[in-house]
């Protein structure tokens, strides 16, 4: 049984095709990454893979489950959680907070549960803070676990927004350049990390990521996509000396600057 | 110790304002000023749930006071009075004051229901686009009441103060006090145990970052449903206690001013912060009563200093212009109200040992 599968999804935004015959088959437990230049189309596969848009042909199955119409909430109570390029922690919530809303896909209390205290609800109130700990004492943050996210440094809140991620459960974690906008100081330190979830948290990465330095040193097998179409596909070794990355990349060169 | 704190000034409060209520210690119109301060913090309370917690700007509050006004006063008038639309009472009179609740409550049934009025579009919409919704929401209520020819139509309704005569032949208590004060502490109670939960946090996700919490396993059409319920059904509460404080209602008193009022005092007090809204509706309520007696000062030091006229008076009228004059400086200088986002805890955290929230 695949953990994911996506075929022939295509996606236009008017006339525009995004996305064209993407295909993808995760078996569970890989660290895959996702590369083409800007505008290619990568943030679209992760929007349509997360639910926030509908595939205009194609399907894709999450654990066996067609997630055609669900609702993205529906979606990462499978088993799926993502990131995003521009962080989207809730800034003006702890950084506990942030991990505990998280777990709302799990909570099974409702309102008037909430309102009377019942048991089930003091219950999981109090296990849903210990795994909120469990998950930053994990990444090193429970230091900062009271502390607000627009205070925390830049490089810390990329931490923190994955450690809210981690936070849903998932079995699939799809991280949207991760490195963007990091120092390259802060750069290993997130190496590290992400080895490091893939490892003890047994999730299994698909990241979308430009940082070179990151995609090599971590991915084991890699797509490159340009204007929505797959243009090559193949470990580090293979994507670095594929002609078309290059040119997809680089630019022909029989293009004349000006 | 800690955990009987709060229950313990409650009860010394409630049974102070009733005693004096009850031995003139306090005029009937400083009785009003308090019933109406309590009902102006409900509002305010639950104004704030949606415009403050949530981050959505509802501007349609009256609407939903309107509708907690008209269903509790139909149900109280016809289960213990003599009504011309329902004839005789349904019950004898000794039944008001057990039952007064269940008529609040009802009105609080029926005003969250109208709210899904609001809840439904706010799936798709968000921001200013919900604010032109929520006040025609409201538009859609009084216009509705209004045309109801059997409970009065733009003329109004009454008979509740035969309700509230029915609970003083039960026992000779300010009933009306007493009822405004639990329904303050049933709104503070069970706002403060929903946006200290972890399912209640959902909504300050939303507020922060819709996207964000969706992704993050919030079901958010299901929080706003939730928010916009709750914050309606209390704005029911409110308006079942101001109809019943009255002895009548009428469409007139639930326009888009009332919904300014609400607003403003969200405004004043803080978005996002309980004991906020509750000091701004104090503050609020006061103001409106204090300067009652403030202007006619301004009146005689403006004329001992001969700076206007003789023949010109400063009357009440200037209290409108006062009031929002102090809410431009407020925004010029202190923008985030008069708490901002913390509650009182935050800026005196010695009062923590005194008290536990449960």
């Amino acid at each position: 049984m695949a953990l994911l599968e996506i075929k022939d999804m295509n996606h236009a935004f008017g006339g525009i095709e995004a996305v064209a015959g993407f295909n993808l088959h995760l078996e569970g437990g890989e660290l895959n990454g996702l590369i083409g230049p800007n505008g290619a189309g990568k943030t679209t596969i992760f929007n349509l893979v997360s639910g926030f848009y509908q595939p205009t042909g194609g399907q894709i199955f999450f654990r066996n489950t067609n997630t055609a119409g669900l609702k993205p909430h529906r979606i990462t109570g499978l088993g799926l959680a993502r990131t995003f390029q521009n962080i989207r922690l809730w800034p003006e919530m702890t950084v506990l907070d942030n991990i505990r809303v998280a777990h709302h896909y799990s909570l099974g209390y409702g309102f008037l549960a909430c309102i009377f205290r019942t048991p089930t609800f003091l219950r999981r109130e109090r296990e849903v803070t210990t795994a909120a700990y469990e998950i930053l004492e994990s990444l090193n943050l429970k230091d900062f676990a009271q502390e607000l996210p627009k205070n925390l440094p830049y490089g810390l809140r990329r931490i923190v927004e994955i450690a809210r991620a981690l936070a849903t459960r998932p079995a699939l974690l799809m991280l949207d350049e991760p490195a963007a906008g990091l120092t390259s100081a802060d750069l290993q330190g997130l190496i590290d990390v992400i080895r490091m979830i893939h490892q003890t948290f047994q999730v299994t990465i698909w990241m979308i990521e430009h940082q070179m330095q990151v995609v090599m040193d971590l991915c084991q097998y890699i797509q490159c996509i340009d204007f929505g179409v797959t243009i090559a596909e193949g470990t580090p070794d293979q994507i670095q000396n594929n002609p078309a990355v290059i040119k997809a990349y680089l630019g022909d060169d029989t293009f004349q600057c000006c | 110790m800690k955990q009987f704190s709060i229950p313990a000034v409650l009860t010394v409060t409630l049974v102070t304002l009733v005693g004096i209520s009850l031995g003139e210690g306090i005029n009937l119109y400083w009785q009003d000023v308090i019933m109406f301060m309590g009902i102006n913090i409900i509002l305010s309370a639950s104004l704030n749930l949606v415009n403050g917690y949530m981050g959505e700007f509802s501007c349609g509050h009256a609407g939903f006071m309107a509708v907690g006004a008209y269903v509790s006063s139909l149900v109280s008038v016809a289960l213990f009075t003599q009504s011309s639309l329902f004839g005789a009472p349904i019950l004898s009179s000794g039944w008001a004051v057990p039952l007064f609740p269940l008529c609040l409550l009802a009105g609080m049934a029926a005003a969250a229901i109208s709210g899904l009025l609001v809840a439904i579009p706010s799936f798709k919409t968000r921001g200013d686009y919900l604010a032109i919704i929520t006040i025609a929401a409201s538009f859609i209520i009084k216009s509705a009441i209004e045309n109801i020819k059997p409970i009065g139509g733009a003329r109004g309704f009454m008979g509740m103060g035969q309700v509230t005569a029915a609970m003083s032949g039960t026992a000779d208590l300010p009933w009306m006090m007493f009822w405004v004060f639990l329904g303050v502490v049933f709104t503070i109670w069970i706002l403060r145990r929903f946006v200290s939960s972890t399912y209640g946090k959902g909504i300050l996700a939303i507020s922060q970052d819709e996207i964000a919490a969706e992704i993050m396993s919030v079901n958010t059409n299901k929080m706003k449903i939730v928010a916009f319920m709750l914050s309606s059904g209390l704005a029911g509460l409110a308006g079942g206690l101001f109809a019943h404080k009255l002895g009548y209602v009428n469409p007139g008193s639930f326009t888009i001013l009332k919904s300014t009022e609400c607003l403003v005092m969200v405004y004043l007090g803080g978005m996002g912060s309980l004991s906020g809204s509750v000091l701004s509706a104090v503050v609020y309520t006061l103001m409106l009563e204090i300067l009652r007696f403030v202007i006619p000062w301004i009146n005689d030091l403006l004329r001992w200093a001969q700076l206007i006229p003789t023949d010109y008076q400063v009357t009440q009228i200037w209290k409108w212009v006062l009031i929002p004059l102090l809410l431009v400086l407020l925004m010029q200088f202190r923008p985030e109200g008069i708490m901002g986002r913390h509650e009182l805890a935050d800026y005196f955290p010695w009062i923590k040992k005194f008290y536990r929230f449960r």
